[in-house]
């Protein structure tokens, strides 16, 4: 199973020009437990896939919420020669693909 | 206070965004609930520097003038005050004047009277300078470098006001305030705070507020209306099946936020770590719980500098052949571009002054470095050939020169001479004019929190004049 057979919303978007940030949104309690407890959304999972340090990497869970939040500084800066996605609302994508065992 | 209500505040947040589209009808229906003021910002980074770097509003003029002329009306009506931040996209000294010139209009065409104090956010060059040599600008992370001269090639800088200018326009009688670059949040907390409402719940009230109904559990057209007393907040919708839930308050403060609990303002940081949210009704929340610490004052500055002149050239390839060598046949059309630049344009053009890129939709032009999918294969593979230059004159060329070694760059598969890129446009080349960077992520220390915005007083009505 991967995250976004769990999750009901996963969403990136800039916060600021100079950082992305990404939300991983369940419709219950059960949902949000089964990806918390299987220990396989981290930060340094997150660092992978997403080809940062881990250190730069800031990572919330929200169990009020039913959410996990990360934030990294953006590759690019929002519009610099080269940045595809100015919004930053497409960079979730490689989050939906993570296993969850 | 009026109405024996002491301990009570109340306002409406009408729309996320000035242009956005404001419901007349949930507005008067709130307006009926006898709220203290209106506030509404009209501005934002998202959608890129260019607002700030070119001087140029982002919402189209008649949405802005439909909104606003909604606001200021039930402002008028109700006798509260109304505070707009943020003008015009990016909040600099033209982008406040080109929403002052709308409100003009809208004064004389409704016959208003509006005592008006209008806060500019424009930064001084030389002031900006004088800070940084005191050590009192600083870096936020990530920060790229900052320098004199890198202040001095900005087209332009903004300070991100707090609450404390807006305070003073209202303590000095104004029934409209016309904020440049403001904290979103700031423009809720402002008055609440001036009456002694805790800090706390004045921060996160403007913080659940500022977006308009993007805090209820589904998108739709209405206006937030918002209660502080001395221990909760209140925050419900009015509009056609429009609905607050513990759920969607709470998550509304993860939404473009890089730190879900922790806000930064110029004055400190609110905390939402202890806050709780349980409903009172279908509609209706109740917060409560949110704390405020007072921090050193600092004021966010937000900058923006000229990249160049952009030129594009739209096409795409189905060529399969090509496709699966697309990276290094994109290389070999760099060189020959490169080269063909060269014996052309010569010395005017060194090939450090300018930037070509391609952007291969199919491939990885959205997620770029990030993408992780590197084998599929697609049929078909769009190409936004991107040229960037000092100037328009030259990124023209640049795009021109591309057209010719896009179209017949050879591949071995094929004998003879082909015409490899299907161009979308005659003609291919596009001018997109000048295009520009964020250059700040920093923060200013200044002396005062007032000492660098400029507020000016106008009374706005049938036969204009300045009172102060």
């Amino acid at each position: 199973m991967v995250l976004a057979d769990i999750a009901n919303l996963i969403r990136s978007k800039n916060a600021g020009p100079f950082t992305l940030t990404f939300d991983v949104m369940f419709a219950d309690l059960a949902g949000y437990r089964r990806v918390k407890d299987s220990g396989a959304l981290n930060p340094s999972a997150f660092a992978k896939l997403y080809r940062c340090p881990v250190e730069k990497v800031r990572f919330f869970e929200c169990e009020n919420t039913l959410a996990f939040k990360f934030s990294i500084p953006r590759p690019l800066a929002q519009g610099e020669l080269g940045d595809g996605d100015m919004h930053g609302g497409q960079r979730f994508v490689p989050l939906m693909f993570l296993e969850i065992p | 206070m009026a109405n024996g209500r002491l301990q009570q505040i109340r306002f409406i947040s009408p729309v996320g965004s000035v242009g956005g589209g404001i419901s007349g009808a949930a507005l008067d229906e709130a307006l009926a609930q006898d709220p203290d003021f209106v506030a509404c910002d009209a501005g934002t980074t998202d959608a890129g520097p260019f607002s700030l770097g070119a001087g140029i509003p982002a919402f189209p003029r008649e949405a802005v003038k439909q909104d606003l002329s909604l606001m200021l009306r039930a402002g008028r009506k109700a006798n509260i005050p109304v505070i707009i931040g943020s003008a015009g996209t990016a909040g600099g000294d033209v982008h406040v004047d080109w929403v002052l010139e709308i409100v003009r209009e809208i004064v004389a065409e409704h016959n208003l009277t509006l005592r008006t104090a209008v806060i500019y956010a424009e930064q001084d060059k030389a002031y900006l300078k004088r800070l940084l040599h005191q050590n009192r600008i600083l870096p936020l992370d990530p920060a790229p470098p900052i320098s004199d001269s890198i202040i001095d090639s900005s087209s332009r800088i903004v300070g991100m006001m707090g609450v404390e200018p807006l305070q003073q326009a209202i303590a000095d009688g104004a029934d409209f305030v016309l904020a440049g670059r403001c904290s979103d949040s700031a423009l809720f907390a402002a008055i609440p705070l001036m009456r002694g409402f805790p800090p706390g719940l004045a921060w996160h009230a403007g913080k659940v507020s500022e977006c308009g109904t993007l805090v209820c559990e589904t998108l739709g057209k209405g206006v937030v209306f918002t209660t502080i007393s001395e221990d909760d907040i209140t925050i419900r919708p009015y509009g056609a099946g429009l609905r607050c839930t513990p759920h969607s308050v709470a998550a509304h403060s993860l939404y473009e936020n890089a730190d879900p609990y922790l806000h930064r303002e110029c004055s400190g940081t609110f905390d939402l770590t202890k806050s709780t949210f349980e409903a009172i009704d279908d509609v209706t929340v109740r917060i409560r719980g949110s704390e405020f610490m007072s921090e050193p004052y600092t004021v966010k500055l937000e900058g923006a500098a000229l990249a160049g002149y952009q030129s594009i050239i739209v096409g795409g390839i189905r060529d399969p052949y090509i496709i699966r060598q697309l990276d290094s046949w994109l290389a070999l059309v760099r060189s020959y571009i490169d080269e063909s630049v060269s014996n052309v344009l010569g010395d005017e053009a060194d090939k450090s002054s300018y930037s070509l890129i391609f952007h291969t939709y199919g491939v990885n032009a959205v997620m770029g470095c990030l993408e992780p999918d590197s084998k599929h294969l697609p049929h078909e593979v769009g190409i936004v050939l991107e040229a960037t230059a000092p100037t328009q004159h030259l990124a023209h060329q640049l795009a021109q020169l591309s057209r010719q070694p896009l179209l017949h760059c050879p591949i071995k598969e094929w004998a003879g001479s082909i015409t490899a890129f299907a161009c979308l446009h005659n003609p291919a080349v596009i001018d997109r004019g000048p295009v520009y960077r964020f250059n700040l992520n920093h923060v200013a220390v200044p002396f005062t929190p007032v000492e660098m915005f400029r507020t000016h007083f106008t009374d706005l009505c049938g036969s204009e004049k300045s009172w102060f």
